[in-house]
């Protein structure tokens, strides 16, 4: 395990000279801006741009009927001409040669709507004749997004119940706010072809619509990635949306483009994380067995289908959480509505999934007066149960040893009883809980986790990595640095990794669904093997031994019996290269075919499984409603550790994002416009808001991830809001819609004087 | 506009500039000076992204009218420390693994730069109030933390 190795990004880092895409600059470079047409629903009756245009500085001024296409994948549009459907619709793109110029071109374009009515909410779209946002969506439902689940007969399973429960949470719109806006910077090649240098979390998915607005093929389109500086599922189709105006512009007008979205249009155009309607059912046995459950999730898509076509899947798999449950019907669809769209966001569903789901679970223990983990302790799945879909569970099961370690490192049962003795009526109250949850790794029955890497090792030695998956800040390229090196027996200074270049490296599909380390690995780790072969060869030949005698480790190659016959890596390198051996190796990982039952939710979801759980331990003033966050402590199994820094950083900081989804993460609303698009008052933690932060992570063998490891990233968050929503209710107060604003809590509180 | 001449200290070295009333400093040093660590996250000082220090103090250069600041010395991460000689809250920084993607850093290394500079021995809570106005998404700032509290202990012994 690399506990002290640096990772390979952070000297440039911690300089500053790590150029992110806004920090490059092309001479004759003109600023790219986008007009966007602050309606909620209506349709354009004319624009006028000859004022703008007569400008100075003003280079070009381009309409959706100057392009040739005008959606990307999903309808997204690049440029809308007819109807607006949400906010942050783009009706012209300016190209200037100064921010001044551009920024006095936007407040002279004029365009007159004509309002149609706005669908604002789940309920408002869901409404019997309802209007249509999309002609296609007669209904308002998301095209694609229905997964149900059907496993034994609820009916049954209710009739066999002692105890039925129903109950009905909610959660909110949540920005990424990642701290870097997104930025690009596109120019021409000599080979009369694009080059975009962007802030991506999928340069292929960039280039992909970067195609579709220029009409380029692929090969004559190369996105580099820049250094991101932060993601988490957000700089994925907006930075196609970013990358595709700005290459029009540049083709418009023969100059580089930059485009840099300001904070404002950054939270109004890109996606949130869905907001979720999650209506429960559930039926239990006297000594807490559940029987059955029923659920219906409904997410809001907004205005437009990004990705609740996939996340929705990933929803139906978990809908029940990590526990036994024989009948079951889960039904999760999304709806249109006119506001901002929702989209990736880590964790892809599970942290409103699990928020309800586990809140339930405290509820039916309240219920049938069990302790919390006793009800879970007899529900949770364990080795060779089967999961909701089918699927029968053959790697180890560690639900119920990650919530024992949390428990104990929390010091839970003590602080319970503690705290269940504290007197009611103080002005300050305590509260303890937890969550326990699993997480499917990589894409599973999804889409097809294949990836790939290229690993070239130079005459001198040193070792170039490129992977086709990207590098947002969670170290991918230290941990994918880590393997090679551990494979090869060198020190990981030797290797230089470079950020995804799509005109190098093979498409290797999205960096998402915590897969970079997972799967992502897997090709590292096999060309690296391939190129150890002929290395072998090499040192054999000079050693006179067989080349299976040969171990390499600590930059030398040597009989594993007799150590000290031995022959150094640079040497056996050098030789390798000048006898023309093959030292560029492209490593490709196939995954296993996957079965999937769409109509009745069954099948293999996912190879393998994360275990998490989250204790949390907070404090309500009840004088101001406000809830603080004391202590947070969070076990994971993620089979094994790659690097302990990178792994804790995930941890820590899934602490932190998962807090601001209990207590104050919320974008608000005034008819349909996002009224809080900057960071005053869209309020995300600080670090005045951490709590003392305590985590461990339990190892396990015969998983199928990457040299054992599974994923971490999203895990990291998603039972966090979860565990602090049960916290605030062993206080007193069940909070049933996210955030748990101090008016939501003073409202409780209230309730019960 | 109106341009007017503009001289800074910036890591040491004496700068003229005829520049507009309404750069910002942030501008100036991103645009003019080529000094890109420093970035821009939000534009109205709530990020803390673009922190530089300002005559010995934290400030958010977006919200620094340039020619307010005449005559100031200014600090930004670029000065902090060369690659062969990093300052200590630098190097802390990556023995504690305190930074994902990277983007708020240089404004973090330059808020904790005033506070150690101002007080040599801080307390965890002195700490996480000096760091307070800098936004990080990735890092829950508990390697941050550590960092800076790593950092003092460092500087401290070197006496």
């Amino acid at each position: 395990m690399a506990e002290n190795y640096r990772r390979i990004d952070a000297l440039e880092k911690v300089t500053g000279q790590t150029k992110f895409a806004d920090d490059l600059h092309l001479p004759g470079q003109l600023i790219g801006k986008v007009v966007r047409c602050q309606q909620t629903h209506a349709r354009i009756r004319s624009i006028d741009i000859s004022a703008a245009l007569a400008i100075p500085g003003v280079v070009t001024i381009m309409l959706a009927t100057d392009l040739p296409a005008h959606t990307i994948w999903s309808t997204y549009p690049i440029l809308t001409g007819e109807r607006v459907r949400y906010q942050a619709d783009a009706i012209a793109l300016i190209a200037a040669e100064s921010e001044q110029a551009a920024g006095a071109a936007m407040a002279e374009i004029k365009v007159e709507y004509e309002p149609l009515p706005a669908m604002l909410s789940i309920e408002e779209a869901l409404q019997v004749n309802a209007p249509a946002i999309h002609a296609d969506s007669p209904d308002n439902r998301v095209a694609h997004s229905h997964w149900p689940v059907r496993k034994g007969n609820i009916e049954t399973g209710f009739a066999q119940s002692d105890i039925i429960m129903e109950r009905e949470y909610r959660t909110s719109h949540i920005e990424h706010a990642y701290i870097e806006p997104e930025a690009v910077l596109v120019t021409t090649d000599w080979d009369d072809s694009l080059i975009v240098y962007g802030s991506t979390q999928n340069p292929f998915n960039t280039r992909r619509a970067v195609a579709t607005a220029t009409g380029y093929a692929l090969n004559k389109i190369r996105v580099v990635q820049q250094p991101v500086g932060g993601s988490f599922g957000g700089k994925e189709e907006s930075m196609g949306l970013i990358a595709a105006r700005a290459a029009v512009l540049c083709l418009q007008t023969g100059r580089p483009v930059k485009m840099v979205y300001s904070r404002e249009e950054s939270i109004t155009e890109s996606a949130k994380r869905h907001p979720f309607r999650l209506r429960y059912k559930v039926g239990a046995k006297k000594d807490g067995r559940i029987m059955a459950m029923e659920a219906e999730l409904v997410d809001e898509g907004g205005a437009y289908n990004f990705q609740a076509q996939f996340m929705n899947w990933r929803a139906c798999v978990h809908a029940a959480g990590v526990y036994r449950v024989p009948h079951v019907k889960v039904d999760v669809y999304a709806v249109h509505t006119n506001r901002v769209f929702g989209g990736a966001m880590r964790g892809y569903s599970s942290p409103q999934i699990i928020f309800a789901q586990e809140s339930l679970m405290d509820e039916l223990a309240q219920e049938l007066r069990m302790e919390p983990l006793a009800l879970r302790q007899a529900n949770f799945l364990h080795e060779d149960d089967a999961t909701i879909t089918g699927q029968v569970l053959t790697e180890p099961v560690n639900a119920e040893k990650v919530t024992l370690r949390a428990l104990e490192l929390a010091g839970y049962e003590q602080k319970r009883q503690e705290y269940q003795r504290q007197n009611p009526e103080a002005p300050v109250v305590r509260g303890i809980g937890f969550a326990t949850s699993f997480r499917g790794c990589g894409l599973g029955a999804e889409a097809p986790d294949a990836t790939g890497a290229i690993i070239t090792l130079q005459e001198d030695g040193s070792i170039l990595l490129r992977s086709s998956l990207t590098d947002m800040g969670q170290g991918l390229q230290t941990a994918h640095a880590f393997l090679v090196a551990e494979e090869l027996g060198v020190s990981p200074e030797r290797i230089a990794a470079k950020t995804v270049d799509t005109s190098a490296v093979p498409e290797g599909g999205m960096t998402v669904a915590s897969r970079g380390t997972f799967s992502g690995g897997k090709p590292v780790i096999q060309a690296a093997a391939q190129i150890k072969q002929s290395l072998f060869k090499v040192a054999a030949q000079q050693l006179k031994c067989a080349a299976g005698e040969l171990v390499a480790a600590e930059d030398w190659i040597f009989v594993g019996k007799e150590p000290e016959r031995k022959i150094s890596f640079d040497e056996v390198v050098s030789l390798a290269f000048w006898n023309g051996y093959p030292l560029s190796v492209t490593g490709w990982f196939q995954p296993e075919p996957v079965e999937w039952d769409h109509d009745t939710g069954q099948g293999k979801a996912f190879p393998s499984y994360t275990y998490g759980c989250v204790v949390a331990d907070v404090e309500i003033n009840k004088i101001t409603g406000s809830a603080i966050v004391k202590q947070l402590v969070s076990v994971y199994d993620i089979g094994r550790v790659i690097h302990q820094g990178a792994a804790s950083g995930q941890v820590f900081g899934g602490m932190a994002m998962g807090m601001g989804m209990a207590l104050m993460e919320e974008v608000t609303f005034n008819k349909g416009l996002v009224s809080n698009p900057n960071f005053d008052k869209y309020i995300i933690p600080t670090a005045m808001d951490m709590p003392d932060a305590i985590y461990d992570f339990i190892e396990s063998e015969g998983n199928s991830g990457t040299g054992g490891a599974k994923s971490l990233g999203e895990a990291a968050l998603e039972p966090v809001a979860a565990a602090v929503a049960n916290a605030l209710a062993s206080a007193g107060y069940r909070i049933r819609t996210l955030p748990a604003l101090s008016e939501s809590l003073m409202a409780l509180i209230n309730e019960r004087r | 506009m109106a341009k007017k001449k503009l001289r800074l200290t910036v890591n040491g070295h004496r700068i003229e500039k005829d520049v507009e009333e309404s750069m910002r400093l942030l501008d100036v040093l991103r645009e003019e000076l080529f000094l890109t660590g420093t970035k821009e996250g939000c534009g109205i000082g709530e990020c803390g992204a673009c922190t530089v220090v300002l005559d010995g103090k934290a400030v958010n250069s977006c919200m620094v009218l340039a020619l307010s600041a005449d005559g100031g010395i200014v600090e930004t991460v670029e000065g902090l420390g060369s690659r062969s000689k990093l300052h200590p809250v630098q190097e802390a920084f990556l023995d504690h693994h305190a930074l994902q993607c990277g983007f708020c850093t240089p404004g973090m290394l330059m808020s904790a730069k005033a506070l150690l500079d101002e007080n040599s021995n801080p307390s965890e809570e002195e700490i996480k109030e000096a760091i307070s106005g800098n936004l990080c998404r990735c890092t829950g700032y508990v390697q941050i933390v550590d960092a800076i509290k790593d950092a003092a202990g460092r500087r401290n012994n070197l006496g």
